[in-house]
């Protein structure tokens, strides 16, 4: 019997081309100022127009300043993608979320946030972090610049069916244990490449308890261990999440739709091509001590000094180290860190800035950490003004900055520098990720919050 | 019409590093050019060079001991983000061809939407052909797309590789997908009012 993954699957294929590859239909079409300008200057040159405007909606997000987005972007290369952005959506009657506007986020935080995303739908962008939206039920993955091309020349994309998985988590999650914790226990168990050519479902009753946005946290890094994408199958959860929202269907549509949607779960004898289960009480807050999303580690865990790897799997782990300057055994807790930095499609939504807000209410920002703290839409930071987020965070000694990608991959002016260690809780801790030399330490929100009021990694529930 | 892949002989540049990723193939802040054009000569930036923007002479690209068309990188290649650039920087450096034992898929798609061919081979041939490169750098690797192949030349070194039909398909006569799909706009429309 189907998965949720073949349901919606199976019903978006326009026709198969041969035994392995399928013109799929896309719903929706999330573009950005850095992966669309070549795959527009594509259809000019062919001389085609958009054939689905109304299906495609853009909003810059990637290097937009998060300060001063009154004033013209000084950055001349950031300003012309922007600007180019919207003349190409002027030009094609796409919809814009234009900087500053009341809609303007991160892409993947605007669409759900917008009711744009819904169960069931089929929805690329070229941004790998797509696999967010799989948590409202629907099939999301990141493309490339050249199908985005596609997708805006036919609304349709050459795709083979990726393999199903299912990882359930079981049980109830330990005191000051997160979504974001969950999800970097699972990459650090399935490494970084253990779900390439799987398109995953998350699903058992530690998944379920979760929140919308704690889902998203999950299937946005889903990508980190290389699936295709993640989803979570719709409930009543996603229901009370979406109704209401501006483009979420009203009224006498909205019955029908939940009913359409009740049907998009997994049947009871479906099969997955694998299957893995995990138990919520082993997860603990989670932290990364190298150079991948899969190097992570429970924040009161010791760098490991892993045995019998191959010489290549050897060489990639002691230049990781060398890169952190981190050695095998080191202890974690403790470590002094330069920068603290909340936001991202990842975790920087508005029950990511309550978590941290209300861990840091009452104490005081460390003297030795620079704290960054962006919102990933602008609705997310009207929230935050208007619950008095703000201002806690101000009397802590920390200020809320404006939407954006900001320092998760540093295009804009939000680099580490040189050296620097950062608590991030954005997805990925690569070399130079968050700007030349930079090292990165993924963690959730409330592991950030307890570094940046201690100076030093810091168990969170010691604190709570 | 896109450039025709069917077979390639040649030298080759290893990198046995694993979990290569797209920041290290092509650092976000070059990606603020809006044309499909140079980004080649950041190709490994923050390994390749120093701040200052000199050669970094230990990296494999600088020792002028290898040079050749085809990469042989550890595996996972191309993990993490979904920019084309990635792509698009390791062909307008020269490479044709990418071996590994595993690539991260929307990498893969992208190179193959650029006529960059990536050839998945066992963790056993992956070793093989970095040893005989650090044996002798100018080993001639051999890449046969028709017939799906890849050997070291002069050795019994032969192994199959998987590449869905459509795309070699693509690779070999140079199609490309967007012309097809526009061909089946009516197609589309009439599937999107069965689903109205």
């Amino acid at each position: 019997m189907n998965t949720l993954f073949d349901k919606i699957w199976d019903s978006h294929v326009v026709k198969h081309i041969d035994n392995s590859t399928v013109v799929l239909y896309i719903d929706r079409q999330y573009i950005h100022e850095v992966t669309s300008p070549q795959a527009f200057a594509g259809l000019r040159s062919r001389g085609i127009k958009v054939f689905r405007p109304e299906q495609v909606t853009a909003s810059p997000d990637h290097n937009i300043p998060t300060i001063n987005q009154h004033l013209p972007i000084s950055e001349p290369q950031s300003a012309k993608q922007v600007a180019e952005l919207e003349s190409n959506c002027a030009e094609s009657g796409i919809n814009i979320f234009p900087i500053g506007s009341e809609r303007n986020g991160i892409i993947h935080v605007v669409g759900p946030q917008t009711g744009l995303t819904q169960p069931g739908m089929t929805i690329v962008c070229g941004d790998s972090h797509t696999s967010t939206h799989g948590a409202m039920g629907c099939i999301a993955f990141g493309i490339g610049t050249s199908e985005v091309e596609m997708v805006l020349a036919s609304q349709c994309l050459m795709q083979t069916k990726p393999k199903t998985m299912r990882i359930n988590v079981e049980g109830e999650l330990g005191k000051g244990v997160c979504s974001k914790d969950i999800i970097l226990y699972i990459i650090s168990k399935m490494g970084t490449g253990g779900g390439t050519g799987y398109f995953i479902e998350f699903a058992g009753s530690a998944i379920r308890s979760l929140s919308m946005e704690a889902r998203m946290t999950i299937c946005n890094m889903s990508i980190e261990m290389g699936a295709r994408g993640g989803m979570i199958a719709p409930d009543q959860t996603t229901f009370d999440y979406l109704k209401g929202r501006e483009f979420a269907p009203q009224g006498e549509e909205w019955e029908k739709a939940v009913k359409r949607w009740s049907k998009l779960y997994s049947e009871p004898d479906a099969v997955f091509d694998k299957e893995v289960t995990f138990d919520a009480a082993d997860i603990k807050p989670m932290i990364t001590y190298g150079t991948n999303p899969g190097m992570g580690i429970a924040i009161d865990q010791n760098i490991p000094s892993p045995k019998d790897l191959d010489t290549a799997a050897q060489v990639s782990f002691d230049k990781s180290l060398e890169y952190m300057n981190f050695k095998q055994g080191d202890q974690m807790i403790g470590k002094p860190i330069d920068y603290v930095f909340v936001g991202s499609c990842t975790n920087g939504r508005i029950e990511d800035l309550r978590a941290f807000t209300h861990f840091v209410k009452g104490h005081k920002k460390a003297d030795n950490v620079t704290a960054w703290i962006v919102p990933g839409s602008k609705e997310v930071e009207r929230l935050a003004i208007e619950e008095g987020l703000r201002d806690i965070l101000e009397e802590a000694g920390f200020k809320l900055r404006q939407p954006g990608c900001s320092a998760c991959l540093a295009m804009n002016e939000d680099k580490i520098p040189a050296g620097k260690y950062c608590v991030a809780t954005s997805n990925r801790n690569f070399e130079g990720r968050q700007g030349p030399n930079s090292r990165t330490l993924l963690a959730g929100p409330l592991v950030a919050a307890a570094a940046a009021i201690t100076g030093v990694i810091t168990d969170p529930r010691d604190l709570m | 019409m896109k450039q025709k892949f069917t077979t390639l002989s040649a030298t080759a540049i290893p990198l046995p590093i694993e979990n290569i990723d797209t920041d290290q193939i092509i650092p976000a802040r070059f990606l603020k050019s809006t044309s499909r054009e140079g980004f080649g000569k950041n190709l490994f930036r923050d390994w390749r060079y120093d701040n200052d923007g000199n050669p970094k002479p230990e990296f494999v690209m600088n020792k002028g001991v290898y040079a050749g068309p085809i990469l042989v990188v550890g595996k996972n290649f191309g993990c993490g983000s979904s920019r084309e650039h990635a792509a698009w920087a390791i062909a307008d450096a020269g490479f044709r061809a990418v071996v590994s034992s595993h690539f991260a898929d929307i990498f893969r798609n992208n190179a193959l939407n650029n006529q960059l061919l990536p050839v998945t081979v066992s963790e056993a041939m992956l070793a093989q052909i970095f040893s005989a490169l650090k044996e002798n750098p100018a080993t001639e690797i051999c890449i046969d797309l028709l017939e799906q192949t890849i050997e070291i030349a002069g050795t019994t070194s032969k192994e199959s590789f998987n590449i869905p039909p459509y795309k070699r398909e693509c690779m070999i006569n140079g199609y490309d997908d967007v012309d097809y799909l526009v061909t089946l706009r009516q197609e589309i429309a009439t599937f999107e009012e069965s689903k109205k």
